[in-house]
């Protein structure tokens, strides 16, 4: 193994300073001369006609300067493919869901926005709403969209081998109902903005995860071209998929209010707002079909899936494609057929979430297999050996597998003693449970696909790297400019990188599907090599050498077959940059892995670059008189390739494990006709400290071939391995299956309860 | 309007306040203090938390009103970039933090708990920032960070 100076190293974040001291500034915390409030009015309704607005006593307001509605949008509307363009900045003609952006309002300040929503009167005719999928799937049930058919937003199926072949020659086959819960991701930070609209066009200071969707959605609604929209990217609250890719009302109203009154605008959306309107992950019904020989082996599996997409479609289309394409890992399975039907309801939008996908039909899948490996008097370790791919793989599907530390990682837990407590609870209500995933890192989309890098090296030997990936708080800008030193031998304090500023850094995808140290990760290591290069020729016509003799550490650039000729990178840098007229060192690089297409309709191919395999123990404890039950630990084999910093994979992993163990045990949106009854944090019960274990994370190290430095992806994989393992562990301290997420201690009781009159009945 | 006297790291500031207005927005809004967030705004996540009187507070729940003649500690005032304080310190060292909207708050309680508490268990630590929600870290490093402020203020108060 080489030897890195900062690569692999529990490096401090690049940012860390100014988070500590609260100096690092988000969106909310900027301010300008001048400046207006925007505040959005939201509908009262789930379903219902809009008959008419009157803006009229809002608008005569003192303090207010313009108030908008859906109609100020001409007609425009946006969504996640051309077929799919189905959602307004601000309802038109009817609303379909409750709290739906309706009509905005700018004025001098916050308060006075706000009270001027109030004043708008808007007349409704109140539809009949549908809020259940299978309800709002039956023939009959109230349309949400008029062009859609039985409310059937998007549909996706795959069928490889023959499953019912399988099935026949399977000796047990199964079949079971798995539901999983409607849950959020969970950002600290409202959204945010700022919006400037001038003769240079649109600025925004946004809370943006993927500053480069905001881009195209601006440019295309106020029809401006691209090179006059500028994202400047503030220090981001979190993200974890969904709102923060995508943009909100707040964003095309700020700009439409700024154009009109030529002042910048600023909105923060409350907490409240955020928790009855943003994107939440799908909740899914999964009807799950397994045929298994007696020794285990998997043979077959068919899943139905009935995905509740709410009110518009998003990027639910991809969602469908990663339920069914990623069934096929972490196990081998020969036979396998998807049948994925996305439905229309009257409820918030349903978009990705961290582990966008896979976490439902893995918890079904993973649960399933143990039911099966029980009724055979399979151990639940056994059976995952049996059934684990090992590297290289590839899927029926055609996913190709590189590397892959599963055998090694369910080895590592099956020797710890948690592991050796499992089956040992008997009355206590301890348990251990196990499960497995692996989830794709380095997502590839259809569209614009790859990353770049610009390096600029300045004469004292320092560089700015500019990248358009954005760090939303899972320490990207720290790994990214641990590849850039490490590349040029330099220190982690010589490299300064710039937060995204569509103006000036090239264009990236975005920070999704774990693809930011794969992919612009493998950018910024080529324009590096692109810098050592242009440097090498100098340095060598010094030395009269060959540049392939040049090598560069410690700060220095080198002769290889005479380490001690050296000189400073920076004396070499301002040699270069003295050279002569338009010596201008810069570095390009851009990611050439992950660009073949893959079949978006069939399911076939790589939908990443590489994928993370995760194998977990958690151990609870429930109360078997109240049913309420607790994580007492966890345990995480991890292989993400190489941890290119282990404090901060880690930190990921332990975030990626409790976010997942609260939609587990804690979280799910009570629903009423449409209306969220728990939009609080109160009552949305998110983990606090007091509620979760430590988590143990265990580096399985692979190597993967197209990680930079063997990188793969860190904690998408854990948020699906998560509620499979304590469901797992439930069941080894109360003898109970759980198919439905959440596992409240309600849900616990009463199931405690029935298995109680059961015995007794016997 | 009203005009209050409160100081503010340190120093004696006096401000005409409305009546609905909240210290976390004289903090943030007149005094140009952003350190402070608004998360939740109801008093549930903690991001606006700061020291006021010797007890943290959410200083969303506290009307500026309230703060008049009292003494309130924010994040910019328990250590600067020359010197940063011992819990400050150990976030950094340790990863107490991702995306950093929480880490005002966390480092201000955890300052807090260790002014009161030098040598706490994992319970009372967690007890101590149970008021302040974090989504991204699931709470490991930030625990790990203030037992490691903890050993070296001990390891500094013995040498």
């Amino acid at each position: 193994m080489q030897e890195y100076s900062v690569i692999g190293k529990p490096i401090p974040r690049v940012d860390a300073v100014e988070k500590v001291l609260g100096d690092a500034k988000f969106a909310a915390d900027f301010s300008f001369p001048g400046m207006l409030w925007c505040k959005i009015l939201r509908s009262p309704y789930a379903h219902a006609r809009i008959l008419n607005i009157d803006t009229s006593k809002a608008e005569s307001l003192p303090g207010v300067k313009a108030v908008c509605t859906g109609k100020d949008f001409n007609g425009w509307t946006w969504g996640f493919m051309p077929q799919t363009r189905d959602e307004p900045p601000l309802a038109v003609g009817k609303v379909r869901y409750f709290a739906e952006a309706v009509a905005a309002v700018a004025a001098v300040d916050e308060e006075t926005a706000e009270m001027a929503t109030e004043l708008i009167k808007v007349d409704y005719e109140e539809l009949p709403g549908v809020f259940d999928p299978e309800e709002a799937m039956k023939p009959g049930a109230p349309a949400i969209h008029d062009y859609v058919e039985n409310n059937q937003s998007w549909e996706f199926h795959m069928d490889y081998g023959d499953v019912e072949k399988a099935f026949a020659e399977s000796d047990i086959v199964r079949e079971d109902r798995f539901q999983t819960g409607k849950v959020i991701t969970g950002y600290l930070e409202p959204p945010a903005a700022i919006a400037m609209y001038d003769a240079n066009g649109i600025t925004l200071w946004g809370a943006k995860q993927s500053p480069y969707f905001v881009y195209r959605h601006l440019a295309a609604c106020f029809n401006l071209p691209l090179n006059k929209i500028r994202i400047i990217q503030p220090f981001v609250g979190a993200g974890f998929g969904g709102t923060k890719n995508d943009s909100v009302a707040g964003d095309f109203c700020s700009v439409l209010f700024s154009k009109w009154t030529g002042r910048p605008v600023k909105f923060v959306y409350s907490m409240e707002e955020v928790l009855t309107t943003a994107r939440r992950r799908h909740n899914m019904i999964i009807h799950s079909k397994m045929g298994m020989k007696k020794d285990g082996t998997i043979l077959a599996l068919q899943q139905k899936i009935i995905a509740e997409g709410g009110a518009y479609t998003a990027i639910g289309p991809l969602t469908m494609y990663l339920t069914g394409a990623m069934t096929t890992l972490p196990y081998k399975l020969p036979n396998f057929r998807h049948d994925a039907y996305r439905i229309f309801t009257n409820n918030p939008v349903s978009a990705a979430m961290r582990g966008h996908g896979v976490t439902h039909t893995r918890f079904a899948a993973e649960v399933q297999m143990d039911m099966m490996a029980e009724e055979l008097g399979i151990d639940a370790m056994d059976i995952r050996f049996k059934n684990a791919v090992k590297a290289p793989h590839e899927t029926i599907n055609r996913v190709t597998v590189k590397s892959c530390g599963l055998t090694e990682g369910l080895e590592t837990l099956k020797n710890t003693d948690t592991w050796k407590r499992r089956g040992k609870a008997s009355a206590s209500g301890r348990g251990v449970g196990l499960a497995a995933a692996s989830y794709l890192g380095g997502a590839r989309q259809l569209g614009h696909q790859s990353c770049a890098a610009l390096l600029r090296l300045c004469e004292d030997g320092t560089v700015n790297y500019l990248t358009g990936a954005t760090d939303c708080g899972q320490g990207s800008d720290t790994v990214l400019v641990q590849m850039v030193a490490e590349e040029l031998g330099l220190r982690m304090e010589d490299v300064n990188i710039k937060r995204v500023d569509t103006a000036v850094t090239p264009c990236d995808p975005g920070s999704y599907g774990s693809r930011v140290t794969i992919l612009a990760g493998a950018a910024a290591v080529k324009a590096a090599q692109d810098i050592k290069g242009q440097l090498a020729e100098f340095a060598a016509r010094e030395w009269k050498v060959q540049p392939e003799e040049i090598m560069f550490r410690d700060r220095k650039a080198f002769i290889k077959s005479r380490p001690d000729q050296s000189m400073p990178f920076g004396k070499l840098a301002k040699i270069a940059c003295y050279s002569g007229s338009g010596a201008v060192i810069m570095g390009r690089g851009y990611s050439r892995y992950g660009l073949e297409r893959y079949d978006w309709d069939k399911g076939l191919g790589n939908p990443g670059t590489s994928y993370s395999f995760t194998a977990q123990l958690a151990e609870v404890q429930v109360d078997l008189e109240t049913g309420v039950s607790r994580c007492e630990e966890t345990i995480l084999a991890h292989d993400c390739g190489r941890p290119l910093n282990p404090i901060n994979v880690h930190s990921q992993n332990h975030g990626g494990t409790i976010q997942g163990l609260g939609q587990t045990l804690y979280e799910e949106f009570l629903m009423d006709e449409g209306k969220t009854r728990n939009p609080t944090l109160t009552h949305y019960k998110m983990p606090l400290s007091t509620d979760v274990p430590r988590v143990e994370v265990i580096d399985i190290l692979t190597d993967d071939p197209d990680g930079p430095f063997g990188a793969k992806e860190a904690s998408e994989g854990c948020i699906v391995s998560t509620p499979p393992a304590v469901v797992s562990a439930l069941k080894d301290a109360t003898g109970i299956w759980f198919k439905t997420l959440p596992v409240t201690p309600e849900k616990i009781y009463w199931a405690l309860q029935e298995k109680k009159k059961q015995t007794k009945d016997k | 309007m009203k005009q209050i006297e409160v100081t503010v790291n340190g120093k004696l500031e006096k401000i005409e306040v409305r009546p609905s207005e909240t210290l976390l927005e004289v903090i943030r809004e007149r005094l140009h203090l952003t350190g402070a967030k608004e998360g939740c705004g109801v008093g549930e996540c903690g991001a606006c938390t700061v020291i006021m009187d010797g007890l943290t507070v959410n200083s969303c729940l506290i009307l500026a009103v309230e703060a008049d003649g009292k003494s309130v500690v924010t994040v910019e005032g328990v250590g600067s970039r020359e010197k940063l304080n011992p819990v400050q310190e150990a976030f950094v060292e340790h990863g107490g933090m991702q995306c950093g909207f929480c880490t005002p708050g966390m480092i201000v309680s955890g300052t807090y708990l260790l002014e009161k508490n030098p040598r706490p268990t994992e319970d009372q630590i967690r007890e101590g920032i149970a008021g302040n929600f974090c989504r991204c870290t699931g709470y490991t490093n930030i625990i790990e960070s203030i037992e490691a402020a903890a050993g070296k203020m001990s390891e500094g108060g013995e040498s």
